[in-house]
């Protein structure tokens, strides 16, 4: 059973206010750069990238990031595939948006900003979400929500990009 | 995929699939040895030991390092300044070795099939350094690596593995590695340096240097063995460097974009001449580069826990 939480439309209007959010709170592009985290958030990433420069008239710097060898239950997983981490620009004195689908426990962010960290020293590292669905574990709060829905520990989110899943949206399951 | 295998005792058991897959893995971690910061904290808290019974200067220091970087604890014993020299067997050093609860053991020694019996009476993940002239399989991958960050892909390619074969755990490693690909293998040594039934592996043979080159794209040259009496098969040293050193004029002969390759330590003036070592086609310090990236990769397939 799945109920649509965003339809096509409503994630490109969601991508389209986290754009104008970040450049409004961070007054405009300069010093700015985005990380996606693997693997829709690079996709979201992407698309705000392209918005921003649009916007800007200057080619923001986006990266990429696989967080695999900083999760924290790496001794308990057989080793999960380790994918390529991309970030072709100097994070030092950066402001930089972290890009993920969905947020939950707040474990992936935390990895994310240890991998970043040793990477350099940023001014800021700030986070944007599709979906925050609750259920923090780790006192982490996003800067940007697309939507904000309390799901229940049985349900699921799922974001679905068309880059990869042939359609947009944002759906609720049940977890048999 | 996902790694299914406790131990790596040899490329030969490796599939195709299970090779690209380290690589891909490799490629990652790769990428940490060129940071400020060469740390990430994957490995923290396993313990990684390192035991040769031969002499070694990159691949121990490259699995040091390897292991330093993923954040694993590594000891280092050689046994010149162990209990070895006291008269202590490989299987007692192994299980007292094993009392300290370490996660993954490293071992090198002269004799063949010494990691496989480690294997079977130690709970920890072995990984062979090196046994005796059977196997060398980290050696193979980062060669394969290599291989496929200059060439783009290994099948199709042509390949000559050159010197003494007879006692190169490293010719027979790549030779295992190389088949599983679509490769043309011609190995290269004086008759008495070309094991009988080598041809059984799939591989051309010759003792003729200039045609062992001629058209390849990549040129993999080996030391004469001497710890393993591999000078005792050729008239003289001298002798030896004078039909088989690799030198300029038999790199024209290969194809335009060819690669050399060399496993390292060289004899330089014997297998190899300064001008081929040092020179534009020379890949063998990438080797060295890509060691730790394999190695890095191998510790962390190998560490993975049960779910």
């Amino acid at each position: 059973m799945e109920r649509v939480l965003l339809d096509e439309k409503a994630v490109e209007r969601s991508i389209s206010r986290i754009t104008l959010e970040i450049l409004e709170k961070n007054q405009g592009s300069k010093s700015l750069s985005l990380i996606g985290i693997r693997t829709r958030g690079v996709f979201l990433a992407k698309r705000i990238c392209d918005k921003i420069s649009a916007v800007e008239s200057r080619q923001m710097p986006l990266g990429v990031l696989d967080i695999t060898m900083y999760r924290d239950d790496i001794a308990t997983l057989k080793a999960p595939e380790v994918k390529k981490t991309d970030i072709p620009f100097n994070v030092n004195d950066m402001t930089i948006v972290l890009i993920d689908d969905v947020l939950h426990t707040g474990r992936t962010t935390r990895a994310a900003i240890d991998a970043i960290m040793d990477l350099g020293r940023p001014t800021r590292i700030q986070l944007a979400v599709l979906v925050d669905r609750g259920q923090r574990e780790l006192p982490i709060q996003p800067d940007y929500t697309g939507i904000y829905y309390t799901a229940a520990p049985e349900e699921e989110v799922f974001v679905r990009l068309r880059e990869i899943d042939g359609k947009d949206e944002v759906v609720l399951t049940a977890r048999l | 995929m996902s790694w299914t295998h406790k131990d790596l005792l040899g490329v030969r058991e490796l599939s195709r699939e299970e090779i690209l897959f380290l690589l891909d893995t490799a490629d990652s971690f790769r990428d940490i040895s060129r940071r400020d910061i060469k740390k990430v904290p994957t490995l923290r808290g396993k313990t990684v030991i390192t035991l040769f019974y031969e002499p070694s200067t990159r691949t121990r220091v490259s699995f040091e390092i390897a292991a330093k970087r993923l954040s694993a604890d590594a000891v280092n014993i050689s046994t010149a300044s162990s209990s070895v020299v006291k008269g202590e067997s490989l299987v007692d050093t192994g299980r007292n070795l094993q009392s300290m609860r370490p996660d993954v053991i490293v071992i090198r020694h002269s004799m063949p099939g010494a990691p496989h019996m480690l294997s079977r009476i130690l709970d920890c993940s072995i990984i062979n350094a090196g046994d005796g002239a059977h196997e060398h399989p980290t050696q193979a991958l980062l060669d394969l690596f290599t291989i496929r960050e200059k060439k783009e892909t290994v099948d199709g390619l042509k390949i000559a593995i050159i010197g003494d074969i007879a006692h190169s755990r490293v010719a027979r490693s790549n030779i295992f590695a190389l088949k599983k690909f679509d490769t043309e293998i011609t190995c290269c040594a004086p008759l008495t340096m070309l094991p009988p039934g080598l041809a059984s592996l799939g591989v051309k043979v010759t003792d003729r240097l200039d045609e062992a080159v001629a058209d390849k794209d990549v040129i993999m040259m080996l030391r004469i063995q001497k710890e393993r009496g591999g000078t005792s098969y050729i008239p003289s040293i001298r002798e030896y460097a004078s039909l088989y050193c690799l030198n300029e004029e038999h790199v024209g002969r290969a194809r335009k974009d060819v690669i050399i390759m060399h496993p390292g330590p060289m004899n330089r003036g014997v297998e190899i001449s300064d001008a081929v070592a040092d020179g534009p086609y020379s890949v063998i310090l990438d080797q060295v580069e890509n060691g730790v990236a394999v190695r890095m990769a191998i510790l962390y397939l190998l560490s993975g826990g049960e779910s």
